[in-house]
């Protein structure tokens, strides 16, 4: 999500300096597992359950969680990944180009989709992400997992499992990566 | 980037972005929903003053998979003979709020003037003998699908290159991927100058056979033999045309491509079209979501941008 | 005491065929009457370091009526002309209906009667230019006019040709020729090479021009006439005119402003302002014409001048007409491009084609008390930047635009009136 809003806002471009460690690496490592955990526990099971990751930030995130549930309940839950760069609300605005294809492999007609992202911010990624499940099928309902909600919300949007809640502000930015997660701010 | 008026200005980054978008696009049209919301709302018409009903159909489709809603102007000659002014009927069109062209037209230029007199944006969807970028960029894509990249690619391109505007396009756009070019085809039918191109020459398809990754041919016109460039088709199938023996001479992996429409027994025998290392089909399908990408690229990628960043 | 005299032209150095020289130039009655220092008159034109010179004459131009008011009138052509420092205009013959009969001469002698500067016209050389049939040329000429061309095109027909040298020659008529050879240039629309191939566009191979040059040579020699080419566009044009009057034969040229100063490349953006006949050529060829006018090959320098409206040279660069407004900018393109004496390029615009015009009596001769008053105030050094409008001409297809030159044309004196003072037209 980080990268996403990189290039998304002024300055375009410029780079990412760290200035708080908010998690370190075992931190993440145990949030995502007990999101595992929690996923199993509210669907009762993992039937009829699927992950699919939010290109860029969600992908490896919901990568871990996949490698999670299955030491856990010992299944392999259907992966996918999703870019929904042609659903966003802000096309012709700001630049948009995606990133990795999408690859849906299954059928998520009256599954339980999981989106998995790293960063929840204004939810409009979200939205176009449920836009574009609607032209895939029809799901028997979608739930959310974020490592980090940073809150400013801006649709009616929220997170059914979180890593943590960290106030931000509107000028900073979250970094989520293989060593915990940064909280920091674009210089020029 | 405002317009796609020829292949050159977009260098090897460009053109390479553009095939890396198709490949979405191609996965936009694999599902049963072939459809994404990215133009909602965005007007696409297209300018057709030479009949051309494939290629006006693929942009059409295109624009209407990525949800914009499509204008159609496709000129009569009756029309054209009341007389209204390429100029005139632009800025009617204009008028009438769109935020992109796609022009075809017998005349080379005709889109880059078209270009001058719109702030939407224009897609060249072929001018006479000069370029038709998408085609290129169709063409490569397909090459890449089946042979990962194109560069020390040995590609010959046969046929009437001097009339072709696929085949200048094509030139340009493998050579910037690093192909090996030869095209093929009598002086007659060359462009007066291809000595200063970075291409090689041959005057009969037997010299490259054995040497090529892809056989790419181009359509052999009825009228070149009355305005006196070949003295008769039967001889240019002769020399240049892709027999059945000569296709089996170039072996399953080469591919054997064509720009459409075919001229069976002229420029390419029956079983080399319906074999199967021809990709023609695959390249009508391809056409599809090249000109998703290329529409995408110029209307929805944030040109309105004054400082973009470089990975973009 | 009012003075005796209508028009003083001060403080400027006169440059002519004779040489230079610092005087100040009285005119009377339409004639030089005096030439000193420090002279007075009821008329004073500021001529301070500038240049005094013999008004010029273009062999060339296309003043578009009858037939085509809309784009260039006679009266608009000879106040582009009056600003471009011309004094005597040959007006081309390929109006609507063509001038090829004496009823049609006296029609433009009419309309020319208003004009800023004289207008020499020019017949055709074939009825309706259609290449079959030779005009009246000896009725023609008891009107004046002294030049034949079938201008737009070439005359492709070698036997009516050849007729038509022996003809004009028994006369002591000259005879132009655009030198075009049609089977190798029809549905073409720029030069052969480089260019067009990359462009997609017809083009048109040097020998189009140079077999219908060397041809007319030959001719030239069999019938012993004079022949003109007009716009020589081709390094092999050149080439054989040079040597054809280094044997002797009675050959004169003339080359436009366009091919000293641009290259077939313009047409890259197929932009139709750059397209014209004979076509803008390649690097080398423009060198060529630049030697040319620089070693004497080239006689003259004429402008083609070529008005289009707008919305015509709006289509495609393959339909749109040939041709490009050239009166107001020769000079300082001159100036500008050719690197030349300034003598020198007075000569190729001034008395050289005054000369091959018949009208030296009148035009481009040397500035001396009892000449007719036809006279120009040049700056050699004013630099300034061609603009969009086109200036005088009612057409704007101008393929300069935003260039910056040096060399400006301050006054323009016609038969003793100044009609442009400071750049500007008096009417």
């Amino acid at each position: 999500m980080a990268e996403r809003e990189r290039r998304g806002n002024p300055p375009y471009g410029g780079s990412f300096v760290a200035r708080t460690r908010v998690m370190n690496r075992e931190d993440l490592i145990r949030a995502i597992r007990r999101m595992a955990h929690e996923i199993i526990e509210r669907n009762q099971g993992l039937a009829d359950v699927v992950l699919i990751g939010l290109q860029t930030g969600g992908v490896a995130i919901a990568g871990q969680v996949a490698d999670d549930l299955a030491d856990i309940e010992g299944s392999e839950v259907p992966l996918g990944k999703l870019d929904v760069a042609f659903y966003r609300d802000d096309i012709g605005i700001r630049p948009v180009l995606p990133e990795e294809v999408t690859d849906i492999p299954f059928d998520i007609d009256n599954r339980t989709v999981v989106l998995v992202d790293d960063v929840l911010y204004t939810g409009r990624t979200i939205r176009a992400a449920l836009d574009a499940l609607g032209d895939y099928g029809r799901p028997r309902s979608v739930q959310l997992a974020v490592v980090v909600d940073r809150g400013h919300r801006e649709l009616p949007i929220r997170p059914d499992y979180v890593g943590k809640n960290l106030p931000t502000r509107r000028d900073e930015l979250v970094d989520v990566h293989a060593d915990g997660v940064d909280l920091g701010e674009i210089v020029k | 980037m405002k317009d796609l008026l020829d292949i050159a200005p977009l260098g090897r980054a460009g053109i390479e972005t553009l095939l890396d978008l198709t490949d979405h696009f191609v996965e936009v049209n694999a599902r049963t929903i072939r459809k994404v919301p990215a133009l909602r709302g965005r007007t696409i018409v297209s300018l057709f003053y030479e009949d051309s009903t494939r290629t006006r159909l693929s942009f059409e489709t295109a624009a209407k998979r990525l949800g914009a809603d499509v204008m159609t102007f496709s000129v009569s000659s009756s029309s054209v003979a009341k007389g209204e002014s390429l100029r005139d009927t632009v800025k009617t069109i204009d008028a009438f709020g769109v935020d992109a062209f796609v022009v075809r037209h017998s005349s080379a230029g005709a889109p880059h003037m078209v270009a001058r007199w719109t702030d939407a944006s224009v897609v060249n969807g072929g001018d006479g003998w000069h370029a038709h970028p998408t085609q290129a960029l169709l063409d490569a894509y397909t090459i890449r699908s089946r042979r990962g990249r194109l560069d020390g690619c040995r590609i010959a391109i046969v046929g009437d290159v001097l009339h072709s505007r696929v085949a200048r396009s094509n030139v340009e756009a493998f050579g910037l991927l690093g192909a090996e070019i030869t095209l093929v085809a009598p002086p007659t039918l060359l462009p007066p100058a291809v000595s200063t191109w970075p291409v090689r020459v041959a005057h009969h398809i037997d010299h490259v056979l054995d040497d090529i990754d892809v056989c790419y041919l181009l359509r052999m016109q009825l009228e070149r033999q009355a305005q006196g460039l070949v003295p008769s088709l039967r001889e240019y199938t002769s020399c240049f045309g892709l027999t059945a023996d000569r296709h089996r001479r170039l072996g399953p992996e080469a591919l054997v491509m064509h720009p459409g429409p075919l001229n069976r027994g002229v420029e390419i025998s029956q079983e080399a079209a319906d074999a199967p290392n021809s990709v023609i089909t695959q390249q009508v399908a391809h056409g599809v979501s090249v000109r998703m990408a290329v529409l995408f690229r110029l209307l929805g990628s944030g040109q309105q941008i004054e400082a973009v960043s470089e990975d973009l | 005491m009012p003075d005796p005299f209508d028009l003083v032209i001060s403080g400027g150095l006169i440059v002519d065929e004779s040489g230079e020289r610092l005087a100040d130039v009285v005119i009377r009655d339409g004639h030089i009457v005096a030439l000193g220092a420090g002279l007075s008159a009821d008329r004073r034109l500021e001529a301070a370091g500038c240049v005094v010179s013999p008004g010029f004459v273009d062999l060339h131009s296309h003043l578009r009526q009858p037939g085509m008011e809309e784009a260039e009138t006679i009266e608009s052509g000879s106040r582009a002309a009056a600003l471009g420092g011309y004094t005597a205009v040959v007006a081309m013959p390929n109006t609507t209906p063509a001038i090829d009969d004496a009823g049609m001469v006296r029609e433009v002698q009419a309309l020319a009667r208003t004009a800023l500067c004289d207008i020499e016209v020019a017949g055709a050389i074939t009825v309706g230019r259609a290449g079959e049939q030779l005009v009246p040329m000896a009725e023609m000429a008891s009107l004046g006019v002294k030049i034949f061309t079938d201008d737009g095109t070439g005359v492709q027909d070698a036997l009516l040709m050849r007729r038509a040298l022996e003809y004009a020659g028994g006369l002591g008529l000259t005879l132009a020729q655009h030198c075009e050879v049609s089977a190798l240039s029809a549905g073409t629309c720029m030069h052969e090479g480089e260019w067009s191939s990359r462009l997609g566009l017809a083009g048109q191979p040097s020998e189009a021009e140079e077999l219908m040059v060397m041809r007319d040579i030959a001719l030239s020699r069999l019938t012993g006439t004079r022949v003109h080419f007009q716009h020589l566009s081709t390094a092999g044009s050149v080439a054989m005119v040079a040597a054809a009057k280094a044997g002797g034969l009675p050959i004169t040229a003339e080359a436009a402003p366009h091919h000293f100063t641009l290259t077939d490349e313009c047409c890259s953006g197929y932009d139709a302002v750059y397209k014209v006949h004979p076509p803008l050529r390649s690097a080398s060829d423009r060198q060529a014409i630049r030697m040319g006018l620089a070693s004497d090959a080239i006689d003259a320098i004429a402008t083609d001048h070529a008005p289009h409206l707008a919305h015509l040279k709006d289509l495609p660069f393959d339909q749109a007409p040939p041709g490009m407004l050239g009166l107001e900018y020769a000079f300082a393109l001159a100036v500008t491009e050719l690197g030349l004496d300034l003598s020198e390029v007075l000569a190729k615009l001034s008395w050289r084609p005054a000369r091959i015009a018949g009208i030296a009596a009148v035009h481009g001769g040397p500035i001396e008390v009892g000449r007719p008053a036809n006279l120009c105030v040049v700056d050699r050094n004013q630099t300034w930047e061609i603009d969009a409008s086109g200036g005088a001409s009612r057409s704007s297809n101008v393929p300069y635009v935003g260039r910056r030159v040096t060399g400006r044309v301050r006054h323009t004196v016609f038969r003793g009136e100044a009609v442009v003072i400071d750049s500007h037209p008096m009417r």
